[in-house]
């Protein structure tokens, strides 16, 4: 059989329409969440929090809180000697701090108690003594104080990273160019707010081994830490992801937390649980990178790019995180929409004292999406273009290699762009609105799964097991986790197809690393991609097996069965045939019990520099938009009219989900583009001068409620992609991505200023207004002290993926079978 | 919660039965409905009146658990979504929500069923405008809202035609 003929042509569940398997648990309220379990005999944990942002731990007292009768363990830093972090390269948190703080919210000790209060009240008894050290609140900050550094790693003082890349001769191309673009943007920090709180459970079970229930996107990663933190045998732990009240990035990292309750349960023999606070998960963060930018664009007389210059300067929070991914982000993808001959990007990540930023829903790269798209509709009014055709003139081209080496798939951008075009009618209301009432359009691309996994081995990115039983139900098992956006849905939709049954039948078993083959996590885009491929694979050989049983049986070559409505029967002569269960009897009978597995791995990344491995991907999502808006010239309020937004899925596997999705990401988007900020505020001097979260509570961190948001008209452009299951490309991130940028150019041609900054609230709106430059945002990048670049040929001038100037690279196998790269 | 901790001592009927059960003075009807009824389909997402996971029903009116004393609940008549099928069967609301993607993660969805609940029984033709007020004070970080409005104002058709 050929598999591109099955991938082309679903002829069952793929495709349709319908509620999601595991609908009916999410509307009677019996998904298990984590702080949902509860055990006998379970012990309660409160994480006792720095609130000072940066200083020594001189001591730590805690005889009071042991004294109370109901506490059972108070640990310290002292119990966690091992550091850990998600990044090879940035193993730099412990589950408690050791001997310092780094920002206000950082867990220095750990109460666990008979009841939550007990808990809470003994906690509020543990003294710690600090040394206060500088505070760094801002990444000049940063820059401008080397001493003390915030961590002892890193590329230099409290930069954690730098990077440089040239790709072709960039100043010659602007020397050249007919128009040059100079501008500079600021995007403020944003944090994901899901709904659910982080919350763990840990257990001795009954073996002596370590089982948690946590609410984490990635069990896998969790899994690592955890063994390496408590210098423990992964073989006996066991990490069960519970169904996440939403993620969005935000459950990505291995938490201090779930370490911390872990070894409490290890130590105690007894279940411990802890659910943080919504004050402590807003302090928690890993959310969305403050980044400053400067963007330089060089075009030739029709406004088609000729060269791209790019500088981002990262707000990193006080530890690693995901971070030199998100540094790497910056810049990675801005390529891959438009044809970008030449392109230079230096990017820096900075330490300062507050929570770590990390990933949040398109990670690191909306920022720059933000001033790219924001950049092109100034381009195409200075030339008296319209921005649709600017940008349909010079998109990138399918299957091809971009300047830095990123392999294309197939592109729906320009259908994208006349759907959104045609709906809005962008082309005959652009430029000639009334004052107040605007339109605004953006694009954007982002990646179906990283093409490198985080710990470089070689092994699959992503395995599915399957049981066939003899009732005709299948059993689907695979690490991927469900945070809301529907992968168990795909697991069983797939199987489903390609066996003939209702993706009902198909049990579907997940992210629990002690019984499913392992997948990296729910983030990245990745699942849909990486976990439909090895589902295809494992259904696949499961459906031939059958097959082969059924055809000998029916006298019909194998190649020639088709598996729909529950029956194996003959293309040919659709009476000739069996039911699934019989069919499904046949095969135990010949082959024994029933069980495959399939799985996935992306192919090698043409990029083969050093850095070239994030951004890389099996293929890339597009989207565009056009948001309509109301602003108030006297207030400067703006009100969201309509959302016109259309996402080349390649295939649209179940498009109910796939909707949500892209409505899903406008929301978030616009929550971005209008009112979300993470931002910090010192306390006085006498309150100990710290950097405290301006509004950690749902009420002042503003989000758009029911009444905010517009109705949205999506458009899906289905132009099957061959990497991806059945053609399907990714939805949960891309179309987050337009929304910023879209929004601050309809909010210019509504009443004719730039707001250069995310969120474009009404005060910058009004500040803009009032400006002689009719523009309100930052006015120069700061000077950051570049390393040289790494030069690499693009592919039209010869290049081969490698970096002229780049020293060879050391690499070795570690333990775990992890493939480590120094330079 | 200690020895000493105040207790009280309440009854309620909890999705039609009768309840008495006695806890620390100090609990809000989220937690004693999660905690001491183990009726974990209600959600928290703040604890302070601002996310609307926690909504419920208390004498047919709309309520945040979290901010109401259990020990003012002597006598409440209160719903939780784990009483809002008829038997084995989905209320029309659940049944709207699963066919039309309203729930995604599922984890502000009991709060918003319950809101709906008691907008649609109030006010049954209510308009998709009446919707988005009524459903204003509860967060849901993934639809977008807008398969959550189509829900409720399907459900609310079947209901007027049933």
């Amino acid at each position: 059989m050929n598999p591109t003929n099955w991938n082309r042509d679903p002829k069952n569940s793929v495709g349709k329409p319908r509620r999601r398997v595991d609908a009916r648990a999410r509307v009677t309220g019996q998904v298990r969440f984590a702080d949902d379990l509860s055990l006998p005999r379970m012990l309660h944990c409160r994480l006792v929090r720095s609130h000072v942002p940066h200083a020594k731990i001189l001591g730590i007292d805690a005889s009071k809180a042991l004294a109370r009768k109901g506490v059972k363990l108070v640990l310290t830093g002292e119990h966690f000697p091992i550091a850990y972090g998600v990044l090879p390269v940035s193993h730099d948190e412990h589950p408690l701090c050791n001997d310092k703080v780094r920002f206000v919210g950082d867990p220095v000790a750990a109460v666990i108690a008979t009841t939550e209060e007990e808990a809470i009240d003994a906690a509020n008894d543990v003294v710690v003594h600090y040394e206060s050290l500088t505070t760094i609140a801002t990444p000049q900050e940063a820059l401008a104080t080397p001493e003390p550094r915030i961590h002892t790693y890193g590329d230099s003082g409290n930069v954690h990273k730098k990077v440089h890349f040239e790709f072709g001769d960039v100043d010659a191309s602007f020397a050249g160019a007919a128009h040059v673009f100079d501008d500079t943007f600021f995007y403020e920090g944003n944090t994901h707010l899901p709904i659910e709180e982080h919350a763990s459970l840990a257990i001795q079970d009954p073996e002596g081994k370590l089982c948690i229930w946590s609410s984490t996107q990635t069990p896998h990663y969790l899994h690592k830490a955890l063994a390496k933190a408590l210098a423990m045998d992964p073989a006996h732990i066991r990490v069960i992801a519970t169904p996440n009240g939403g993620g969005f990035g935000g459950k990505s990292d291995p938490f201090n937390h779930e370490i911390v309750v872990a070894k409490a349960a290890l130590m105690l023999g007894r279940p411990v649980k802890i659910c943080l606070t919504r004050l402590e998960v807003f302090y928690c963060h890993r959310g969305r990178h403050p980044i400053e930018m400067r963007m330089r664009t060089a075009t030739d007389k029709d406004g088609n790019v000729l060269a791209l210059d790019l500088q981002t300067l990262l707000d990193g929070g006080s530890y690693g995180s995901y971070g030199v991914a998100s540094t790497f982000y910056s810049g990675a993808l801005q390529t891959v929409t438009y044809t970008i001959p030449r392109y230079r990007f230096r990017g820096c990540r900075a330490f300062t004292n507050k929570p770590p930023c990390g990933p949040k829903r398109g990670h690191g790269t909306p920022q720059p999406r933000f001033a790219q798209e924001v950049q092109l509709d100034r381009i195409a009014v200075k030339l008296g273009k319209n921005p649709a055709a600017l940008r349909l003139q010079q998109l990138a081209q399918p299957g091809s290699l971009t300047a830095n080496f990123m392999r294309i798939g197939t592109i729906g951008l320009g259908a994208c762009i006349d759907k959104v075009v045609e709906g809005s009618r962008f082309r005959e209301r652009w430029g000639k609105l009334p004052f107040g009432r605007g339109l605004g359009l953006a694009c954007s691309s982002y990646l179906c799964g990283a093409g490198l996994a985080i710990n470089w081995a070689e092994l699959p990115h992503s395995g599915v097991q399957l049981r066939l039983d003899r009732s005709g139900e299948v059993t689907a098992f695979c690490g991927a986790t469900e945070i809301g956006q529907g992968s168990d849905d795909v697991l069983a939709n797939i199987v489903a197809e390609i066996l003939g049954i209702p993706p009902f039948d198909v049990r579907v078993v997940t992210g629990d690393t002690g019984l499913t083959p392992v997948d990296l996590g729910s983030y990245s885009s990745r699942v849909t991609l990486m976990m439909g491929n090895a589902a295809i694979q494992a259904a696949e050989r499961a459906r031939d097996l059958i097959a082969k049983s059924a055809g000998e049986k029916l006298g019909v070559p194998a190649s020639r069965l088709v598996f729909a409505n529950k029956r194996v029967f003959d293309a040919q002569d659709p009476n000739v045939g069996m039911t699934w269960l019989e069919a499904l009897h046949r095969a135990e009978s010949d082959h024994g019990t029933l069980g495959t597995v399939g799985s996935y791995r992306p192919a090698a990344p043409a990029a083969k520099y050093k850095g070239g491995g994030v951004g890389p991907s099996p293929t890339y999502s597009y989207s565009a938009a056009v948001i309509e808006t109301q602003v108030d010239p006297d207030t400067g309020w703006i009100h969201v009219e309509h959302v016109w937004v259309a996402h080349d899925i390649g295939r649209s596997l179940n498009p109910t989900l796939v909707e949500g999705q892209v409505i899903g990401s406008v929301y978030m988007g616009l929550g971005e583009a209008l009112m979300e900020e993470q931002v910090f505020r010192r306390l006085p001097p006498r309150l100990s001068n710290a950097l405290v979260h301006k509004i950690p509570s749902i009420l002042e961190y503003k989000s758009l409620t029911s009444k905010d948001m517009p109705d949205v008209t999506t458009y899906l452009i289905e132009d099957p992609d061959s990497a991806g299951p059945f053609g399907a490309k990714e939805v949960g991130q891309g179309p987050l991505l337009p929304m910023m940028p879209a929004l601050a150019n309809s909010v210019f041609d509504a009443v004719g200023v730039r707001v250069d900054e995310i969120p474009v609230t009404p005060e910058k709106v009004i500040r803009a207004l009032e400006a002689k430059s009719k523009r309100y945002g930052p006015d120069e990048f700061p000077t950051v002290d570049w390393p040289e670049p790494l030069k690499v040929a693009p592919p039209w001038e010869g290049g081969d993926g490698t970096a002229q100037n780049e020293k060879p690279r050391k690499s070795k196998i570690a333990k775990d079978g992890t493939r480590i790269v120094t330079p | 919660m200690t020895d000493d901790t105040p207790r009280t001592t309440v009854r309620m009927t909890v999705n039609g039965e009768d309840v008495e059960t006695t806890f620390g003075t100090h609990k809000t009807l989220l937690e004693v409905l999660r905690e001491e009824l183990g009726l974990t389909g209600t959600k928290h997402g703040c604890e302070l009146g601002e996310c609307g996971a926690c909504a419920v029903e208390v004498d047919g009116k709309p309520i945040l658990s979290c901010l109401l004393m259990a020990a003012e609940c002597d006598g409440a008549k209160v719903e939780t979504v784990e009483g809002l099928m008829d038997d084995a069967r989905l209320h029309p609301l659940q049944e709207a929500f699963a066919d039309l993607g309203a729930a995604q993660c599922g984890y502000c969805t009991p709060g918003f069923l319950m809101t709906a609940k008691s907008l649609l029984d109030a006010n049954p033709k209510a308009t998709r405008a009446e919707v988005k007020e009524a459903l204003s004070g509860c967060l849901c970080r993934c639809t977008g809202y807008q398969q959550i409005f189509d829900a409720v104002l399907s459900a609310a058709d079947k209901m007027g035609r049933a």
